[in-house]
Parts: C-alpha cells; structure tokens; sequence
C-alpha cells in the first residue's frame, strides 16, 4: 500500500498498511499543528503547512519523503496601498487584515510547468510561486478586483480559499474555491477572473441573494484529472455537479441518508465516480444517526450507494473537514479521516475500510504519498 | 545595551538565541536582533511588522503597550523578554 499522510492539530501522521491493518509508520512535527500536507506528483516533494499558534503559519519542504524538512517561504500580504481605503463593508462590515491567517490549499502547477505552486489562503486570496515554495507573488488581478471585497467568512472570521483546480489540460486554466466567495475562473494564469457559481444556491442568505455567484459557500470542489470539465462540489447547501468546466452548476438532490457535508472525491479517469462524507446538516454537523458512512455515486450523480462495511455503526460523531477524503491515483485507494481523530482506507472503491490502528489527534488533511 | 532573550517555545522552531541589542525602542532593538538573525522575524511579527496575536514582550517584567508599532522605549540596562501568550489547545 502506498504512504498517506494525515495533517493533524499535534503532528503528520504518516501511515501504510498491508493484510488488513493500516498502522503510523512515522511522525513528524509532533505536538505542531499540521494544516495540511501536498505531495507533487512531478518531483516527489512533500509539503506541510504549519499555523503554529504563537508564531504563525509556516511551510516546509521535504525531498526525502519525509525523512528531513526545510522551512520555505510563506506567502507575503502586501501594505495596503493609500489609494485603496478600507471598505467598511468588505466581508459583511469586518474587514480583513492584509495579513496571513492561514494556508489553507496548495496544489501543485501544471505538468509543463516545473516548480509551480499555487497557495489558496484566509484570508481569501491566491498566491503562485514558480521556485517551489522559495519565494510566492500574490495573484493580484483577483485580490485587488471589487467584487473580492464582497467575499465573507463562513465559520472563519474571514474569507477562505480552499480550493485550486488546475486543468491538467491548460495549465492557465485554473479554477478556485472559496467559502465564501463562490468559484472563480483564469484563463490566462491568473491575469483575468470571472465568477463561475452559476446554477450554487445559498440558503443562508436573504432568498433575493440565494443565487447571487459571488457568495456562495462551495465546502469543496474537485475537478476529473481524465475529463476537466467535470467538477464536483460539496456545498454548504448540497451537492453540485458541473459538465462544462464550472460554466454552469446543477444541484444533486439527494444523495444517501444527507446532502450536507465537507468533502469530496472524485475518480481519477471516470467522471461520474465521485464520493462524499455526509453530516446531519448545518446545525448539527454529527454523522446521521450516529453512523459514519461514506456515500459513492457511479453514475455522475443520479443515485448513490451508501458505503458502511468497516465504518463504525453507532454512537460515532466524526466529522471529516473538507481536506480530510483523499482518492490515490488509481482511483481505487480512498482514504479519510475525522476531527476526532479516526481514520480509515479503503483499496476498493470503498466497499470496505480498514481503521488506522491509532487514535490520533484532530484530522485537518489527508493525502496519498 | 539592552539585552534580549527569547521563550524556549521558540527555540524549538528557530535558532534564537539570546544576545545584547541595540536600540531606544522594542522596534529598534528588535530590528537590530533581526539583522543578524533574519529568521527570527516571521516567528515574532506579522509581515506588517506587528506582534504577532499569541507573542508577548516583556520589558523588565512590564508588557509593551504598543503592540502595533513597538514604541515602547528601553533604557540601556532593560532585559526585553520575547514569550508566547498563553492560549489553550
């Protein structure tokens, strides 16, 4: 089985497992609060952001798989200019601070471009770094644009992006997720940006505004590595799907015991596989009755099957956030974990999962190594 | 000249270690620390150049007052103690 690394609140877990038992085979940064880990498929680097809670976010590099880490730079807010007041309306009448709260998603660039990273943060804003993580540039087309001051944080105080989908196709082409913000689109690496949230429907706001694109609450979005113009997002409000490269978006109704939930998945070369880890809902964010399940559709979202066998049945309460599922590239491998520390993987789809022989702490991320 | 010293928190993240400074001002002094240990400053300040929310600073015992620009000034005997905050997790 390959290596994946859970990203959690008191180290990175690295785990792997063979006939049945899945176990840590190593830990680093321990007792240091891992946001997230992003491993790149073109030279085999891992990275792990750090929010250490006195001294702030950091990055670290590894070459080695894990054996050794160096610090990289983190992205750098730039001064406010004396043209650009402060708008006391941005982000619903509290502006955010020109400063780094959070690294919350960091992809890889495309295959022709070596050393390309891209880093989504809170607050919500977009940094692109061509020296892998040696030095980053804010994207300023999408920070300094008006409408990214209308963006508003949903269960952080500020706006967050926390997803980049690169088209593995046209490496210019890149797609971001922002809770809340909507999606937006470049075409030209990042120079122009148009919102790509049409058909998301948002229930927290006034009815008048539930389609408005800009402030939708997209949890997750993934995009098909084999077929781009198909993306998957988990909502605050539901499911949706896009066939058109995020163009236009179309509600999924239902989907097992609940719609509602963090993350997503979908499979590597077939589209219409994508999976989801359903909550209650909004305000009781529990597993429906007290059962952790994971819920696969194989036909691009007209049914689903609810996937339970080596899931815990009763009185479990995990949670798994939106970095927290994670497919390998074989598209059979699925791994997750939940903010009470439980983990499982599965190498078939999900028909069964294996539990991580540990308790571990608080899961922010999963990813295959 | 005043001195500087840093909670072993940080140690553990970046070297730090502890030395004479000069400077009127936390600004000053730190800034002075900075130069010879660039590494330092992404662990004690925001990149606008504020205290970090969870990092406190001790003059002689005393908390600075002005956490944004770090103004309060030292005397060439003060002890400047960098600390973190406390806070819960």
């Amino acid at each position: 089985m390959q290596t994946v690394l859970f990203s959690t609140r008191k180290g990175l877990f690295a785990a792997e497992g063979s006939a049945g038992r899945v176990r840590v085979r190593s830990v680093g940064f321990l007792g240091d609060n891992c946001v997230l880990s992003m491993v790149d498929p073109r030279d085999g680097a891992w990275y792990t952001a750090l929010n250490l809670g006195h001294f702030g976010s950091k990055l670290h590099r590894s070459d080695d798989r894990g054996a050794t880490w160096r610090e990289v730079a983190v992205p750098v807010y730039p001064e406010r200019p004396a043209d650009r007041p402060v708008n006391p309306r941005e982000n619903m009448g509290r502006p955010a601070p020109w400063v780094l709260n959070l690294i919350w998603a960091l992809e890889p660039g495309g295959a022709d471009e070596p050393g390309v990273l891209w880093c989504g943060t809170l607050p919500g804003a977009l940094f692109r770094s061509a020296d892998r993580g040696e030095s980053w540039t804010l994207v300023e087309p999408l920070w300094y644009m008006p409408q990214r001051e209308e963006w508003f944080g949903g269960g952080a105080p500020w706006p967050g992006m926390h997803s980049v989908c690169v088209d593995p196709k046209n490496s210019r082409r890149v797609l971001v997720g922002i809770s809340c913000g909507g999606v937006w689109l470049t075409e030209d690496g990042g120079a122009t940006w148009r919102v790509q949230a049409k058909g998301m429907r948002a229930a927290f706001m006034p009815p008048e505004q539930a389609f408005d694109e800009n402030i939708q609450d997209p949890h997750r979005m993934v995009q098909c590595p084999s077929s781009p113009q198909r993306l998957w997002v988990q909502h605050h409000n539901g499911i949706f799907r896009s066939d058109d490269g995020a163009a236009s978006w179309q509600e999924i109704g239902e989907a097992g015991p609940s719609t509602f939930g963090f993350a997503t998945a979908v499979h590597p070369d077939d589209p219409d596989r994508a999976w989801f880890i359903p909550a209650l809902n909004d305000e009781r964010r529990v597993p429906v009755g007290g059962r952790v399940v994971v819920t696969r559709t194989s036909d691009g979202g007209k049914t689903f099957e609810t996937l339970t066998r080596g899931l815990p049945q009763q009185n479990a309460y995990d949670i798994v956030f939106r970095h927290s599922l994670a497919i390998d590239r074989s598209g059979d491998r699925l791994a997750f974990g939940s903010t009470t520390g439980g983990a499982w993987i599965t190498e078939d789809g999900g028909n069964s999962w294996t539990a991580l022989d540990a308790r571990l702490p608080p899961i922010y991320a999963v990813t295959w190594a | 000249m005043p001195r500087i010293r840093f909670t072993r928190h940080l140690e553990r993240h970046v070297a730090c270690p502890a030395g004479e400074v000069a400077g009127e001002s936390v600004r000053a002094a730190l800034e002075h620390y900075f130069a010879s240990h660039p590494a330092v400053r992404s662990y004690v300040l925001d990149e606008r150049g504020a205290l970090r929310t969870h990092v406190a600073i001790f003059i002689d015992g005393v908390s600075v007052s002005d956490r944004a620009t770090l103004s309060d000034s030292l005397s060439p005997d003060s002890t400047i103690d960098v600390m973190q905050a406390l806070s819960g997790g």
